[in-house]
């Protein structure tokens, strides 16, 4: 088991993405902030979402049972991949039997989730991203910074260098030509591209219509264009009914970019139906659980499989504000990922990450389905510490200093009567807002503030010597 | 009135003269108060940091000093929110104890929610002639829901000036043990906190939660920048 570390102290040391991801994310903030003080009744819609995605959860095999049958009705196939690699080998095997050679994919967060690159180039096929963050990511073979704007860490001089180095393009800092340039590189591989993968935000069980939001009109020339659309859904993105997705899409929209709705919405049911010019001649709809029906156990812990990836929660995060997304190393990062995350995983690969937060609470605030991310985080951090309790880490100085804390704090007694060593002990090492020598927790807290020290008196002595009566 | 003062440990350890500018500040609004000599922390170092069984022996602690209480104030927060939100988690639902903590947190009061809204206070009779700004703790702004009532009663004090600084909502950056698991973000998060505060021109900034102000003020030191931090209950007696 690979564990995997929080990377503070690159991020903090990189100069250039410091200076380019506080104001970003800010930027996002302030819109959707404006977005959503345009709708009267947003509390009532963020309850409405919370209490459909809840029930959808209770109800998840009956949702995606009658989801499955209308996809099927539309003609329509659709295929259940119980892992990652389940669903890359399902993959591979429509391409195979297809003699796909080139695919382009929109932009899918789960396919990020499965490595689906990796297996799809591994099977000797030819990948193109198309959302131009992804694209940009790509570029670089790099893993997106942020589930919305994959690309966030990259500032339009980055961009321009590495239009330059790849795509041989002359150095320009001009936004419309740098997106002109992938333009006509992408229509290309549109053009050619035997197959198109695309995520999916919600998929309407209803009406067996897949829902893909997007901006760049690229998930649209995915989708339609090649023969063959693969559309790969976490299982938790099935919703009951149209009028569910006319809030969803409201929630989603103005908590992503601060937009009243996305340039393009795509409804896809089913592929090309006779006597229609456009659209695939095979669609094929992955229903992908890896690891999601584990998270479903837990009647508290559930409310994760709510997330709709709107990625409002790492824009208001101040440690996402100081990290940017990479330093996690994970796929889903910030505060949802720091929830999703350990309940996808053996929590011990992970056990940094419920640990990166104040546990401020403005995820939770921000979240358009109220995800109680700190409560979860609180619950994880218990995980992690019962996962730790065996063999010798049992004696972990933390838990030792916990367990001496907890025995010390729960008698007036014991407290009292360590408050007066703690006191004699700080008399011969505290000098001057330092403790020398100093260890941790201490060493760790001192080494940019200074240290109060503990009063010389308590609270009680001192208003005793204040003269105050009891 | 009668209430029944929780110190929390961070004042009762580090900060002793918060407690006492509460206390007397209570008095002075003609509020009787006891502080029971049992009383030690709400649990919350260890709750945050994943240690149940440990937080749910110093809970337990603090069930027996409150439980036959009439009303608790405090001058934090976050140890309010501690009792208020989260000791319910500890404990199996319909437990003895839940049941305790239940009938507890109803009773339990943040100290600028308790002059306001309970009490009714606007003005304190305080007089202070200096520019102050409002740091909002996250816990008593998300979790209790209150922002209002300090900066009513900071509004109240004669002679004040009071500016409000860019991003007065975001976290300081001290998280508890957030603050050691992860010492350089913490750090860094209060920078930009001392960076707001400067940008105010204000000479003090007031907060409702010492532990904000402790990591605030720390930083502040080491990094020579001359504003003092300043507990509310202690801009309230001057």
């Amino acid at each position: 088991m690979n564990r995997i570390k929080i990377d503070v102290a690159s991020a903090l040391a990189d100069r250039r993405l410091q200076a380019t991801l506080f104001p970003a994310l800010q930027r996002s903030v302030e819109s959707r902030d404006e977005a959503v003080s345009e709708v009267e009744n947003w509390e009532e819609l963020r309850d409405y979402g919370r209490r459909v995605k809840l029930h959808t959860l209770e109800k998840l095999p009956f949702y995606l049972e009658k989801l499955e049958k209308n996809v099927v009705g539309h003609g329509g196939k659709v295929l259940w991949a119980e892992s990652g690699e389940d669903a890359v080998r399902m993959i591979l095997t429509i391409a195979r039997e297809r003699a796909v050679r080139k695919v382009v994919k929109s932009k899918t967060m789960l396919g990020e989730e499965i490595h689906l690159n990796q297996g799809l180039l591994k099977g000797g096929l030819e990948v193109i991203e198309t959302d131009l963050g992804e694209y940009i990511v790509q570029l670089c073979d790099e893993m997106p910074s942020h589930i919305v704007t994959p690309a966030l860490h990259k500032s339009r001089h980055d961009v321009a260098e590495l239009f330059e180095a790849k795509l041989g393009m002359e150095p320009t800092d001009d936004v419309a030509k740098l997106t002109l340039t992938a333009r006509n590189v992408l229509r290309r591989h549109f053009l050619e591209a035997d197959l198109g993968i695309s995520g999916v935000n919600f998929g309407v069980a209803e009406t067996g219509t897949i829902v893909v939001v997007e901006n760049e009109g690229n998930a649209r020339l995915s989708t339609s264009l090649p023969r063959v659309h693969i559309a790969l859904m976490g299982i938790e993105k099935v919703i009951p009914r149209t009028v569910d997705l006319s809030v969803l899409l409201k929630l989603l929209t103005r908590s992503a970019t601060g937009q009243r709705l996305t340039s393009y919405v795509n409804l896809i049911s089913g592929p090309k139906r006779e006597g229609e010019l456009d659209g695939p001649e095979e669609f094929f709809l992955i229903l992908v659980d890896n690891g999601r029906s584990q998270i479903y156990e837990d009647q508290f812990l559930r409310q994760t499989l709510t997330c709709i990836r709107c990625g409002a929660c790492q824009n208001i995060c101040p440690v996402f504000q100081r990290l940017g997304g990479h330093a996690y190393g994970t796929v889903y990062q910030g505060p949802i990922g720091s929830i999703l995350t350990p309940q996808m995983f053996p929590i011990a690969a992970v056990e940094e990450h419920p640990f990166a937060s104040s546990l401020c609470g403005a995820c939770e605030e921000t979240c358009p389905v109220k995800i109680e991310i700190p409560k979860i985080l609180l619950r994880l951090r218990q995980q992690v510490q019962e996962a730790r309790n065996h063999g010798i880490q049992r004696f972990r100085p933390e838990r030792i200093g916990m367990l001496m804390w907890a025995w010390v704090v729960s008698s007036s007694r014991r407290y009292a009567i360590a408050s007066r060593w703690l006191r004699r002990l700080q008399s011969v090492l505290f000098r001057n807002g330092r403790f020398r020598p100093a260890v941790p927790p201490v060493s760790a807290w001192q080494k940019d503030r200074d240290v109060p020290g503990l009063a010389p008196k308590r609270f009680r002595e001192y208003r005793e010597s204040e003269g105050a009566e009891h | 009135m009668k209430v029944s003062f929780f110190s929390t440990c961070l004042v009762d350890q580090l900060f002793p003269q918060v407690g006492a500018s509460a206390v007397r500040l209570l008095r002075r609004l003609g509020v009787e108060v006891d502080c029971d000599p049992r009383q030690t922390c709400c649990g919350q170092p260890a709750f945050n940091t994943g240690y149940a069984s440990e937080a749910r022996k110093v809970v337990s602690h603090f069930i027996r000093v409150y439980r036959d209480v009439e009303t608790i104030v405090v001058p934090s927060g976050s140890c309010a929110a501690m009792i208020k939100c989260h000791m319910l988690d500890i404990f199996p639902e319909g437990s003895p104890q839940y049941q305790e903590v239940v009938a507890i947190a109803s009773r339990t009061f943040e100290l600028s929610d308790f002059l306001v809204s309970e009490l009714g206070v606007v003005e304190t009779g305080a007089r202070f002639s200096g520019t102050v700004t409002y740091h909002d703790s996250c816990h008593q702004l998300r979790e209790l829901g209150i922002s209002e009532q300090p900066r009513t009663l900071i509004r109240g004090v004669e002679g004040i000036q009071f500016v409000e600084m860019k991003n007065s909502t975001r976290c300081c950056g001290f998280g508890g043990t957030f603050s050691v698991k992860f010492p350089d973000i913490s750090a860094e998060l209060g920078r930009d906190k001392l960076r707001w505060i400067q940008e105010s021109k204000a000479e003090y900034v007031i907060a409702n939660d010492v532990s904000c102000l402790m990591h605030l003020d720390g930083l502040l030191k080491r990094e020579r920048i001359p504003v003092e931090t300043m507990h509310l209950a202690e801009l309230l007696v001057k």
